[in-house]
């Protein structure tokens, strides 16, 4: 009963990051209906730029800035140069173009950093609560993980609600024609989505470097999490997003719980799969099942 | 309804300049090999897996519009699966390559129908979950895999009626070669076929397909398993080259390497698919001599060939979508146009993956 406790809340604190993720990613699939493959990537370098910047003698604060500061530059400059070039070709050429950036970000990170895994400090103590006499394997940090995820979730939707901003790019993301006549600049929209997706990716990245190591590729089970739990949620919406990573986190942590963590990406393909057979859309979409 | 039938004499001529194209293939291989060095003979079997690969990834690519990234992890399927055939349970080698591609195309059944309902971002992060998850299962059953070691198993020795002076490296080259002219012939017939045609016109219009009668989802899941089919003979190869078939060879970079190598080729050409494999196989040995001549650390020169790959995909994608061989078929067109006088400007590189060639 404890061990089931312990996966539960793991789980948790894992959907926090995969949901961080998912968020990433539907950004950007509302902006320009692309699956960033990059965003794995783009979170890597992020998250070690924020462990050059620490191991130069800043804090983690400033650390945690620099990857922030650094995802943004990093989100907008690859939808200027890159994105924007294949925006309106056909799909696939855009599905190649972010796996080709993906496979450059792994190259550089491996040729400045090398290809062994680091370790990454962590914002709070990584030793459980005790809660009468047990060790929980919840820690401190794991509370910080989830209150920041919240934290970017809510200001997410508070943006997209209330702001002129958020309200310019939700009419960019659906649609471009109308709004682009109403004087919203749609490039722009596309680039702050790219750049916000960015972001957000970066904190998963910093949040999640601390339990998984920092390597080139260390990433990339969070991002088959982050894609698993923005399809779950129907990849265009944010809350779908939230819920996806939380159901997806709390199913692959009793999964790597009971039959070992070397099943987790196939686990979530197969939870990928199911869904997708099931309810072509998402679980949370409301957006029109396409039909064939 | 099934696919639409093809004039019988269109269908038995396609078969025979396929095959007359395999058998004038094969006695060209069979002439070259004994010219070549040992070394070089190895470097033509690694391109002959490396072909299988694309070949089956470029036609899955070119006829359903959809982008793969678990043939690296179906290489491995098969590699695995010839490695515990001949090493441990002592198949022959013939055998023990057709369970190769068979159990890929078993595994590639689920993936093939789960393709058939996904479009291409959703299939690509399908296959990337599987191309990440896959390698992971040598560490979880070590005693049957062999954890990080792998496996690995003796040569498979020329016969003797090749005479006693048959290099193993040319053997090698043969097996490597013959399977290659199989995937090309299979695949050339499946282009060609009522198959091949009612999943180009899938490709280029679901709906209006749809209403013509043509099965989709049947049709694209075929195209899917023939793929996943070639990816494991070519990973069944590639344990009989190499002698080892281990987790270190089909990480998720390698389902990368095929892609740049089927871009870089045009995608959904199988012509394309010859130049990928001699990328992929001389390119790691470029990189090396560069990073040796200009003395960089290790850290670089063993991710310069990824780097190269990523580059060569987005400068692809950007510039040159049809990739070499698209661009031998147009600088070909506007040689003919030039030719015959005619005023028409030649037709720029496709946008979109053009059917096989």
């Amino acid at each position: 009963m404890t061990k089931f406790i312990d996966l539960t809340l793991s789980g948790i604190s894992d959907g926090a990051i995969y949901a961080a993720v998912a968020l990433a990613l539907v950004l950007i699939w509302r902006a320009t209906r692309i699956v960033n493959f990059a965003q794995g990537a783009m979170l890597m370098i992020t998250t070690f730029i924020a462990y050059a910047v620490i191991g130069a003698g800043a804090s983690y604060v400033v650390g945690f800035l620099a990857a922030l500061l650094s995802g943004l530059a990093l989100g907008a400059v690859t939808e200027r140069v890159l994105i924007r070039r294949v925006e309106h070709a056909p799909p696939l050429n855009a599905v190649i173009v972010t796996l080709g950036l993906y496979t450059v970000l792994v190259a550089v990170a491996g040729m400045i950093w090398g290809n062994t895994p680091k370790s990454f400090p962590a914002a709070f103590s990584l030793r459980g609560y005790t809660v009468g006499g047990t060790t929980l394997l919840f820690t401190p940090n794991d509370t910080f993980i989830v209150l920041v995820v919240i934290a970017v979730a809510l200001g997410l939707a508070a943006m997209f609600r209330f702001t002129s901003l958020g309200l310019q790019m939700r009419a960019a993301a659906f649609a471009p024609e109308v709004a682009r006549l109403l004087g919203v600049r749609v490039g722009r929209m596309f680039t702050v989505g790219w750049a916000l997706a960015a972001v957000a990716g970066a904190i998963a990245g910093v949040l999640v470097a601390p339990s998984v190591f920092l390597g080139p590729n260390s990433f990339d089970p969070i991002l088959i999490g982050g894609f698993v739990a923005a399809v779950l949620g129907g990849l265009d919406s944010p809350p779908g997003a939230v819920i996806g990573g939380l159901l997806l986190g709390l199913a692959l942590s009793y999964v790597s719980g009971y039959e070992g963590s070397a099943l987790v990406p196939l686990a979530a393909l197969a939870i990928l799969v199911l869904v997708l057979m099931i309810r072509p859309s998402g679980l949370f979409s409301a957006a029109q099942e396409r039909r064939v | 309804m099934s696919a639409p039938a093809i004039p019988r004499a269109v269908r038995e001529r396609t078969l025979l300049r396929s095959l007359s194209l395999v058998i004038v293939g094969g006695l060209l291989i069979a002439l070259i090999t004994g010219a070549l060095s040992s070394y070089r003979n190895l470097q033509l079997a690694y391109g002959g897996y490396y072909f299988a690969a694309l070949a089956g990834l470029t036609v899955l690519a070119g006829l359903s519009g959809q982008i793969s990234l678990g043939h690296g992890a179906l290489m491995a399927v098969g590699a695995y699966t010839s490695g515990l055939l001949i090493g441990n349970e002592g198949w022959a080698l013939v055998p023990a390559l057709v369970a190769a591609a068979g159990v890929s195309a078993i595994i590639g059944i689920p993936l093939g129908l789960a393709a058939s309902r996904l479009r291409g971002p959703y299939l690509a992060g399908a296959t990337l979950a599987f191309a990440v998850g896959l390698p992971a299962l040598a560490d979880k059953f070590p005693s049957t895999f062999g954890g990080e070691n792998g496996l690995t198993i003796n040569p498979s020795m020329p016969p003797s009626w090749l005479g006693s002076n048959f290099a193993l490296e040319r053997w090698e080259a043969w097996i490597a070669c013959a399977c290659a002219l199989i995937v090309l012939f299979v695949l050339y017939n499946l282009v060609h076929s009522g198959v091949g045609r009612s999943l180009r016109a899938v490709r280029d219009d679901e709906i209006a397909a749809s209403l013509c009668g043509l099965h989709v989802g049947r049709n694209q899941t075929v195209a899917f398993v023939v793929s996943a089919a070639c990816a494991g003979l070519g990973g069944g190869v590639f344990t009989v080259v190499n002698q080892l078939a281990a987790p270190g060879s089909f990480q998720v970079q390698l389902s990368l390497y095929l892609l740049a190598g089927v871009v870089i080729g045009g995608l959904g050409s199988l012509v394309g698919a010859i130049w990928g494999a001699a990328l992929l196989v001389f390119l790691p040995n470029w990189t090396t001599d560069l990073a040796n001549s200009f003395s960089l650390s290790t850290n670089v020169s063993h991710n310069l060939p990824l780097a190269i790959y990523g580059v060569v995909l987005i400068a692809a994608m950007l510039l040159w979508p049809s990739g070499i061989q698209g661009g031998f078929r147009s600088l070909g067109s506007w040689l003919w146009h030039r030719r015959g006088r005619r005023s028409r400007s030649p037709g720029a590189p496709a946008d979109r993956p053009s059917a096989a060639s």
